[in-house]
Order: C-alpha cells, then structure tokens, then sequence
C-alpha cells in the first residue's frame, strides 16, 4: 500500500490525533471513560495503522523491536514497584493511601503509575504480537 | 430508543455471524468478522460501556482484525471444503445455544436496580468512592485503587501472552537461521 497516495495522507492526517486520543483516554482516565488497559490497545492500534499503510520497516524504525520489548516487562514492573512502595512506606502491597502525606492525593499518585503501567504493558504485547505476526510471510520468502 | 439502536445492532450481528459461517472465501470472513467486532463495539456505546466500546473497537476489530490478514497472508484464501458433515456439531452448538438462552431465564432483567451485584459491594464504592479515592469516575477507581490486585493479575496474564508469542515465534525464526548457514 505504499503507492498509495490517498491512504498515505489520510494516515499522516490521523496518527496524530489517534495517539493524541490515546492520551487523553490515558490521562483522562480519572474523570471519564478509558483507562491504561484503553489507551495501550489505542496506543498500539495507531502503530498497527502506521504499519500497514507505511510498511513494517518503517514502523520498526520508529518503533524498535527492543524497544517494544522492554515496555512488555517494564509496565507489569511498574505496576509492582508501585505496590512495594506501599509496603516500603509502611502500608499494605498496592496500599495507595500512604504514598502521599494526604491519603486522597496519595490515591491519585498510585492510581496514575498504575495506569501508566497497565498502558505501557499493553500497547507493548501488541505491538509485539503484531510485529512478530507480520514479520513471519517476509522473513520466510 | 435505545432498545431500538440495540435491537437494530444485534439483529446486524445476527446476519453478520450467518454471512460468516456460510462464507468460503477468507479474506470476507476477516473483514466480516471485523464488521461484528465494530457492531459490537457500538453495541457497547450504546449500552453506556464506552471502556469496552473502546476496547472491542481497538482490538476486536482494530488489531485482530490486521492479525488474521497476517495469517491469512501465511496461508490459502479459499476454506477447505468440510470432510464430514455438519449436523452433529450443528446439534451440539444448538444445544449449548438453547441452554444458555434457559439459563438467562433466571438472571435478573437488564439494569435492574435489585440485582444482587448492585447490592453487594457496588453502593459502597458508589457511595466512598469519590471520598475515598478523589476520582470521580468510579470504573477507574475499583479497577485500580480497590481492586488493584485483580489489575495487576490482568496485566500479568497480558504480559505472559506478551512472553508466550515471543518465545514460541523467535526460537523457530532462530533455527531457521541456523539450517540457513
């Protein structure tokens, strides 16, 4: 699909406010509907988008395999530090009320690295899945 | 309105799945299950889960979508033709079908206020939540605050999917390069 002309500039119109959009349901998340598990699959889906009408390479490119790699562990690793910061700072495992001097903001903190690292987790195994789906026809011919 | 939106959608889905499992050609049944997902994903808007909307928009019919033309690149466009006939399975999954449609019989009606998950543990999150927490939007706030265990079960059960694709797919890619050299 790379000739085409009309995909390749209605792409280049639309990533941009897909990933905007991603990150607004991200950092939205508190107020209305979406989430870290939301913004991941978004995240990834915009890549997805990028990579079929400007081919894998270039998609690969911006995005490289290791890359995509770390954010598959680093999100669930996230996820547990914030848990063992709880139990450091004198609480429960993913205790968030004792993250911050006032235990509503504290919520907040915990509640946004939580997220944070659901997104990262998520967008990253798609991504992966996808990149190790599609690169299989290529690397065999 | 909304009964009418819903029924509408469904009734879509419905032909969606006929046209689907009567199709022999691949490439349609990919676009026609994508088709579902996005009728399904509206279906969701329209029933006021736009997190799932979203999801099943992204994923259902987003990402899996590119997945299965990735396999379908991998493999032949035309679905064999069946070696047996279809009756006995066609039995089972009616079967099953009838069951399940009983077994809704005794769920209580749709967005019944007296449903025992409503009076659980639901009024407390609703009513302590946003006290509690400080996030008005109470979805978030079980998902990953009250139930943040359960969260980060989910994302590990993700990133071991994540870990099982790459294992699986890599070592093969590693042994062929090894019988190429």
């Amino acid at each position: 699909m790379k000739g085409d002309l009309i995909l390749r500039v209605m792409a280049k119109l639309l990533i941009p406010f897909i990933l905007l959009f991603a990150l607004y349901v991200q950092f939205h998340g508190d107020f209305g509907p979406g989430g870290g598990f939301q913004a991941g699959v978004i995240l990834a889906a915009a890549m997805v988008f990028y990579a079929v009408i400007f081919g894998l390479d270039n998609a690969r490119r911006a995005l490289p395999d290791w890359l995509v790699e770390t954010m598959v562990a680093a999100g669930v690793l996230l996820y547990l530090m914030v848990g063992f910061a709880g139990l450091f700072l004198g609480g429960n495992f993913l205790d968030y009320f004792v993250l911050d001097s006032d235990p509503v903001s504290g919520q907040h903190r915990g509640i946004f690295w939580v997220e944070a690292g659901v997104a990262i987790t998520v967008s990253g195994v798609m991504l992966k899945i996808f990149y190790m789906f599609a690169g299989r026809g290529t690397e065999e011919e | 309105m909304e009964t009418l939106i819903v029924n509408a959608l469904l009734t879509f889905m419905v032909v969606a799945v006929v046209v689907l499992a009567r199709t022999r050609n691949l490439f349609a049944v990919i676009v026609l299950s994508g088709i579902y997902s996005f009728l399904m994903a509206t279906a969701m808007v329209a029933l006021d889960a736009v997190d799932v909307g979203m999801t099943e928009a992204a994923v259902g019919a987003g990402i899996s979508t590119v997945l299965l033309l990735g396999a379908l690149h991998l493999c032949k466009s035309e679905e064999a033709k069946p070696a047996h006939r279809p009756w006995l399975p066609l039995a089972v999954t009616a079967a099953t079908g009838l069951v399940l449609v009983y077994g809704t019989w005794d769920l209580p009606a749709f967005s019944d206020p007296e449903a025992p998950i409503h009076k659980h543990v639901a009024p407390r999150y609703l009513q302590d939540g946003p006290r509690e927490t400080g996030v008005p939007n109470v979805v978030t706030a079980v998902l990953a605050s009250y139930r943040g265990y359960d969260t980060l079960g989910e994302t590990t059960v993700v990133f071991t999917a994540g870990a099982g694709i790459i294992a699986l797919l890599r070592r093969r890619r590693r042994k062929e390069e090894k019988e190429g050299q």
